[in-house]
């Protein structure tokens, strides 16, 4: 793609995001259809968050304990460092990479999909703003369901490690507790939570965009998905770096 | 009532509509007809607002679809109702929240009476057995009827149907274009029909518009097409054996009734 189409591309992105961005026809229809991609894209999503925390947050601290054999550093710092990691950058950025895959692919193609059978020229016939009636719900369910998703992966993360603690016995259960709580912070929290909400913005307007923008047959809408998964990614990585480096103050 | 004046709309420089001007007939079913790749979906989308013609206008009541505000093209949009090639029911609704659909965005009535009016608009239709299934659960041709129900919704005054029978059966065909008929005359609308079927052209069309490559060749009734001396239109008409065959057998009668008349 040449710089031209992608200047392009982030003009076109801006002029969607203003006609999603309006006011919705019907706001009752808007609430409707906010509850059902609250369902589709946010509680569908809790087991894949859950079953991928509990495991990473295991091998984590699994990963630290067997590298951390210095004398020098107290074995709680296992747990300090593994709640450091879990809780702002696994919960908040891989998380939200792996939820690029689920929830970006399926608005991209859903979307994707409907405007190739001409749905989306049908509601634009009925007089209803498409743009708006079709993406405005699912970016803000998603954005509004995301901190309950971070939430869930902070926790099955921190207690994924406290099992394998339990298990393998390096740290102790008392002292992995003890690193958990060593120094801890709540902006922390909010800073991942925050970050979050971003990603699952970017995640889910250049997903539609991507499905709105959709031309010709089926093929075009798997490659309007497996781009909307690339360049998510690509942003939320890109957006990871600008926000740690303005929200960071030295210690 | 709808008028174009010399609509022109070029794609990476290929014309693919030259100077078109046309009037619609109110309450009449006109018909846009040609071959495939004439230009036929692509003059209905400019007159729809959805694709923007290069230049020229397109008149609604006298007022050009092309130069009006955003909120005037959103009231002249809920007076149009649109049949597409491949229904364009949203697949996530059931064919009464399909047809429901365009009365919860637009209408002040209750629940009750949106209901009342969406069943009334399957069961002229003859589908509200169907009412409360999916689109894919239903066939090609109870999905155009659905459609038509949605189209019909809002009461339009304008119909719009972009090739209404393709993929059907020739019964299911002849079913959909009595009801276009009859909904256009029934709610005095006026219908814009986009084919290349001439049975459908036969049984419904009260005004008809030939497009050939882009270019308006001929214009007339239906009577007129089986008599036409334009070269293009009778290439068009008949390469349907069907139609040389009833073309021949009147040119037959005629030169008998003639015959008869010398010999008296």
């Amino acid at each position: 793609m040449s710089l031209k189409n992608n200047i392009e591309s982030v003009g076109d992105y801006a002029l969607l995001l203003k006609r999603v961005l309006s006011k919705p026809d019907r706001l009752s229809e808007f609430f409707k259809e906010f509850i059902k991609e609250v369902y589709k894209l946010g509680v569908s999503s809790i087991w894949i968050v859950v079953i991928i925390s509990f495991f990473i947050g295991a091998v984590i601290v699994m990963q630290i304990a067997l590298n951390i054999t210095t004398p020098l550093l107290p074995r709680f710092t296992v747990g300090a460092v593994s709640r450091e990691i879990i809780i702002l950058e696994f919960s908040s950025t891989i998380m939200c990479l792996i939820l690029s895959g689920k929830v970006g692919s399926n608005i991209a193609s859903e979307i994707g999909t409907m405007k190739i059978t001409e749905q989306v020229d049908a509601l634009e016939i009925m007089g209803v703003n498409s743009a708006n009636y079709l993406i405005l719900p699912k970016v803000a369910a998603f954005v509004a369901y995301m901190p309950v998703l971070v939430i869930f992966s902070m926790f099955t993360g921190i207690y994924g490690g406290y099992l394998i603690c339990d298990v393998l016995g390096t740290p102790s259960v008392e002292t992995y507790v003890y690193g958990i709580q060593f120094y801890f912070r709540s902006s922390l929290v909010w800073k991942s939570i925050l970050k979050s909400m971003i990603f699952g913005f970017i995640i889910a307007s250049v997903s539609a965009y991507n499905g709105y923008n959709v031309q010709g047959g089926a093929l075009n809408v798997g490659k309007a998905s497996t781009n909307s998964v690339v360049i998510n990614s690509i942003l939320i990585l890109l957006t990871d770096l600008v926000f740690t480096q303005l929200t960071s103050t030295p210690q | 009532m709808i008028e174009v004046n010399n609509i022109n709309k070029q794609f990476e420089g290929i014309k693919v509509l030259e100077n078109i001007s046309a009037t619609f007939i109110p309450g009449a079913v006109n018909m846009v007809i040609g071959k495939s790749g004439s230009g036929k979906t692509v003059f209905l989308k400019c007159l729809i607002g959805l694709l923007q013609p290069d230049s020229g206008e397109i008149l609604y009541d006298k007022k050009n679809l092309l130069k009006m505000k955003h909120y005037e093209l959103k009231q002249l949009r809920r007076k149009m109702g649109m049949l597409f090639q491949g229904s364009a029911l949203f697949d996530s609704k059931t064919v009464l929240e399909n047809v429901m659909f365009p009365l919860d965005m637009f209408s002040r009535k209750n629940n009750r009476e949106k209901r009342k009016r969406a069943e009334f608009c399957l069961e002229r239709v003859n589908l509200l057995d169907a009412a409360d299934l999916l689109p894919s659960e239903i066939s090609g041709g109870m999905m155009k009827r659905a459609a038509i129900a949605r189209a019909i919704a809002l009461n339009p005054k304008f119909l719009f149907c972009d090739e209404p029978n393709s993929g059907l059966d020739p019964k299911s065909s002849q079913l959909i274009d009595e009801l276009i008929l009859d909904i256009t005359k029934d709610f005095e609308m006026t219908s814009i029909v986009v084919s290349h079927d001439l049975n459908s052209v036969m049984n419904i069309g009260d005004h008809i518009i030939f497009l050939n490559e882009g270019i308006k060749e001929w214009e007339g009734t239906k009577d007129g097409i089986m008599n036409s001396k334009n070269a293009k239109m009778n290439d068009f008409v008949f390469a349907s054996d069907i139609f040389k065959k009833i073309k021949d057998a009147g040119d037959l009668i005629s030169e008998a009734d003639d015959s008869l008349m010398l010999g008296q």
